[in-house]
């Protein structure tokens, strides 16, 4: 058992999770702080026949994941916040193409070069709308080594299923701090794999034809179907087309295959939600200190509580609503000037009874910032 | 050994746009521009079927078929 | 005709201009690919943004239509990721070497196995005629009203110098040449770069009063020599054309697949 016991980075962890999930194909480009992911899988990737391409910079290592997934492979790159801007014309690529991969952004102070050693949530929109165009998106984030690699194998599924990049929101705390991971188990997380057509050779086979449950068998590049992929709203067959009818139809598509699942799609943790009369919302390092505070003030009766979204987008407003339904006071902690807080607003009755405790300079949000805000939040100063 | 002889020229009317490339590059003058701006084989008997106008059109509007060749004589 | 096997009849006639040189490319490519008897699953063709990458919607292979500029990006996964699969690469000048610059020096460089066709016609014909990397001094544009101030460069020494193990050379005008120099740089282990100077007359040729495609075409045949000849001793002015470097050196998934081998502990 104790050989399951791993003492390191969170960086590693998203590493081992993604060698988990089958992750046999990894491109990126060195940025702080997610070169740590890089390194891990350089190491480790061919020792199980995979590879590992450091390419010439941020774009070409998203241009040559989406590359490889269309030959089978599951495909994965890390970057950090420049990084994250450059790739985000070929992220849209594989929204619109529709190619399953996982992008991992160790979040870093913004914009521009900005904090590149401190910690920052300040991707969180960008995640969402990085990429030009309509479309709808999946990103996942954590606050502790055990669920970063739990939800960096979700990210592979999710990508699978759902035919579409998923984007892994770490940030620099999450990434460069060490704790205890317990791996599981061989079969212990339920791993999805690639859906492939069963369409003989000769058969028309339709890449870009979704199944009664939505899901689009792919064929490998290299295999006996050969079709079109493109950029370019398209047909069935991944031909270009600008038929108003088709565009529409395959806007629409790539949205609704993604909102109309926020419910099998959204990842979460509660604490003390059942009597909470004060629910802090939280995600990634910022949920962390925020436990800390919820259970310290519990001990003493005060009835806080704390959801801790995993799923980021597509933004999981029912749930906050249900959650939500009858607290006094609903706290986002995040670290940036605020993100999520603009979402929770929108989700719930009451939009002035949410409010933001923050922390932008690049530290940890601690539990007595947050314990500040909230009483000055209920009014009993600071 | 006997040239090779020009069995048939077809030119693909639907997809010919008419830039002159073949005709002006035949060696033998085999080609002409018609009035719908398509190119046609006007002397077919000239033609040395060198092939240069069906792999210089960009339009892959030309198909230069051979004569099969006649069989070597034994000797 | 037998290269007809190859391509994708139902989008034809094609959307390139009348006398457009990156359909005698094309036309070459196909027969190339028929000499060599390549099957269709076993060539991938990725290409980028702009008239000439539109060439991949023509032809009955894998095929991956990008993003500007990102074609060798994209075939490097797909190569690194599946070695035994071909990887054809047509471009623009625009698309290679302006946006896509950076992506063709270091594919070289890694003389990763894969052919880069750099369809040159000086411009940026997609958007309507704005000068490129390659257009050269003195020429005349849409965004270069008063005369283009920006230089060249000569795509032949910059493959060379990135570290391509075959640089080849030919012209519209050639297309014997055209094929065969194809064929060479396909079937050969490493990097190819491979540059057809390809008119573009709605564009190039008319903002320079160079005539029609088949005045271009004339000048192709006027202004290149086989490379070596002696006619450029009298007149440096002529480009020359063939095959400038064919050398064997380590080859990028042949070498990662060593890599994977030490990794493994297997290697000797
Ligand atoms: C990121 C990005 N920038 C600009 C464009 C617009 N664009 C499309 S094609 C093109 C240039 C095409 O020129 P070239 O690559 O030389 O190919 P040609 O059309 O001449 O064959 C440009 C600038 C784009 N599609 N994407
Ligand atoms: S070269 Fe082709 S397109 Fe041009 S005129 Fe001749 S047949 Fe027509
Ligand atoms: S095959 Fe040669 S000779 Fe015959 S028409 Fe074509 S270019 Fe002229
Ligand atoms: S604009 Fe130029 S490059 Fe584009 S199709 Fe027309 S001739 Fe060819």
């Amino acid at each position: 058992m104790s050989n399951n016991i791993k003492f390191l980075q969170g960086n590693e962890a998203c590493a081992e999770g993604a060698l988990y999930a089958g992750l046999d194909f990894f491109s990126g480009y060195p940025i702080t702080p997610s070169t740590e992911i890089a390194e891990h899988l350089s190491i480790n990737l061919p020792k199980v026949g995979g590879k590992y391409l450091q390419m010439e910079d941020e774009i070409g290592a998203m241009c040559a994941i989406i590359g490889a997934s269309l030959t089978g492979h599951k495909v994965m790159t890390a970057t950090s916040g420049p990084g994250f801007s450059l790739k985000q014309e070929a992220i849209g690529y594989a929204v619109m193409a529709e190619i399953p991969c996982v992008v991992v952004n160790v979040q870093r102070g913004g914009p521009s070069t900005g904090n590149p050693t401190h910690v920052s949530q300040g991707d969180v929109n960008q995640a969402r709308w990085g990429t030009h165009g309509d479309h709808s998106i999946i990103t996942l984030t954590a606050s502790n080594h055990q669920d970063v690699f739990a939800m960096t194998v979700e990210a592979f599924n999710l990508a699978e299923t759902y035919r579409t990049p998923v984007i892994l929101l770490f940030d620099e705390v999450v990434g460069h701090m060490r704790e205890k991971l317990v791996m599981p188990e061989q079969d212990e997380i339920p791993l999805v794999g690639r859906l492939r057509t069963d369409c003989k050779e000769g058969v028309d086979y339709h890449p870009y034809l979704p199944r009664e449950d939505g899901r689009l068998p792919m064929s490998d590049f290299g295999g006996s179907h050969r079709y079109n992929v493109t950029g370019l709203y398209h047909d069935m067959w991944g031909f270009p087309t600008d038929k108003p009818e088709a565009v529409r139809e395959l806007c629409r598509h790539l949205v609704d295959k993604i909102e109309n699942n926020v419910h099998s799609i959204t990842r979460f943790k509660e604490y003390y939600l059942d009597d909470a009369r004060t629910i802090f919302i939280s995600y990634g390092s910022a949920a962390r200190p925020t436990l800390h505070m919820v259970e310290s003030r519990r001990r003493r009766g005060e009835r806080l509580g704390l959801l801790e979204l995993q799923t980021l987008w597509p933004f999981p407003a029912g749930l906050i609503r249900e959650k939500c339904a009858d607290a006094r006071y609903i706290v986002v902690v995040e670290m940036n000037m605020g993100q999520i807080v603009r979402e929770v607003k929108m989700a719930v009755k009451s939009p002035e009874n949410v409010f933001l405790a923050n922390r932008i300079d690049g530290e940890l949000i601690t539990p007595v910032d947050i314990r500040k805000f909230l009483r000055i939040i209920q009014g009993k100063g600071a | 050994m006997a040239k090779p002889k020009c069995k048939e020229l077809i030119i693909n009317r639907d997809w010919c746009k008419g830039c002159g490339i073949c005709i002006h590059f035949c060696p033998t003058n085999v080609l002409e521009m018609d009035d719908e701006d398509k190119s046609v084989a006007m002397r077919i008997e000239d033609c040395i079927c060198c092939k240069l106008c069906e792999l210089r059109c960009p339009d892959l509007a030309i198909d230069v078929v051979a004569e099969p060749k006649e069989k070597e004589t034994e000797n | 005709m037998e290269d007809k096997n190859y391509i994708r009849e139902r989008f034809f006639p094609h959307i390139w201009c009348p006398g457009c040189g990156h359909g005698i490319v094309l036309n070459n490519l196909l027969r190339a690919i028929e000499q060599l008897k390549l099957k269709k699953n076993e060539i991938v063709m990725t290409s980028g943004i702009g008239c000439s990458s539109r060439i991949s919607g023509y032809v009955d292979f894998h095929t991956l239509h990008t993003i500007h500029g990102r074609a060798l990006a994209f075939a490097t996964g797909v190569k690194l990721s599946r070695p035994e699969l071909k990887l054809i690469v047509p471009m623009g000048d625009g698309d290679a070497l302006a946006i896509g610059g950076n992506h063709f020096i270091h594919a070289a460089r890694r003389n990763i196995d894969i052919t880069a066709i750099i369809m040159n016609n000086r411009i940026y014909g997609m958007t309507g005629g704005q000068f490129s990397p390659l257009s050269g001094y003195g020429t005349r544009a849409t965004t270069a009203p008063y005369t283009n101030i920006d230089h060249d460069f000569d795509v032949v020494e910059l493959a060379k110098a990135a570290g391509a193990s075959f640089v080849a050379r030919t012209t519209t005008y050639h297309v014997k040449e055209m094929a065969d120099i194809l064929k060479q740089a396909i079937l050969h282990k490493g990097f190819s770069a491979v540059e057809v100077m390809s008119q573009c007359p709605t564009y190039f040729g008319r903002k320079n009063r160079l005539g029609d495609a088949v005045d271009m075409m004339e000048h192709y045949k006027n202004s290149t020599v086989r490379v070596g000849s002696k006619k450029i001793e009298k007149n440096p002015d002529l480009i020359e054309r063939g095959v400038f470097v064919e050398k064997e050196s380590p080859e990028y998934c042949s070498e990662y697949d060593k890599i994977i081998q030490k990794a493994m502990g297997t290697s000797a």
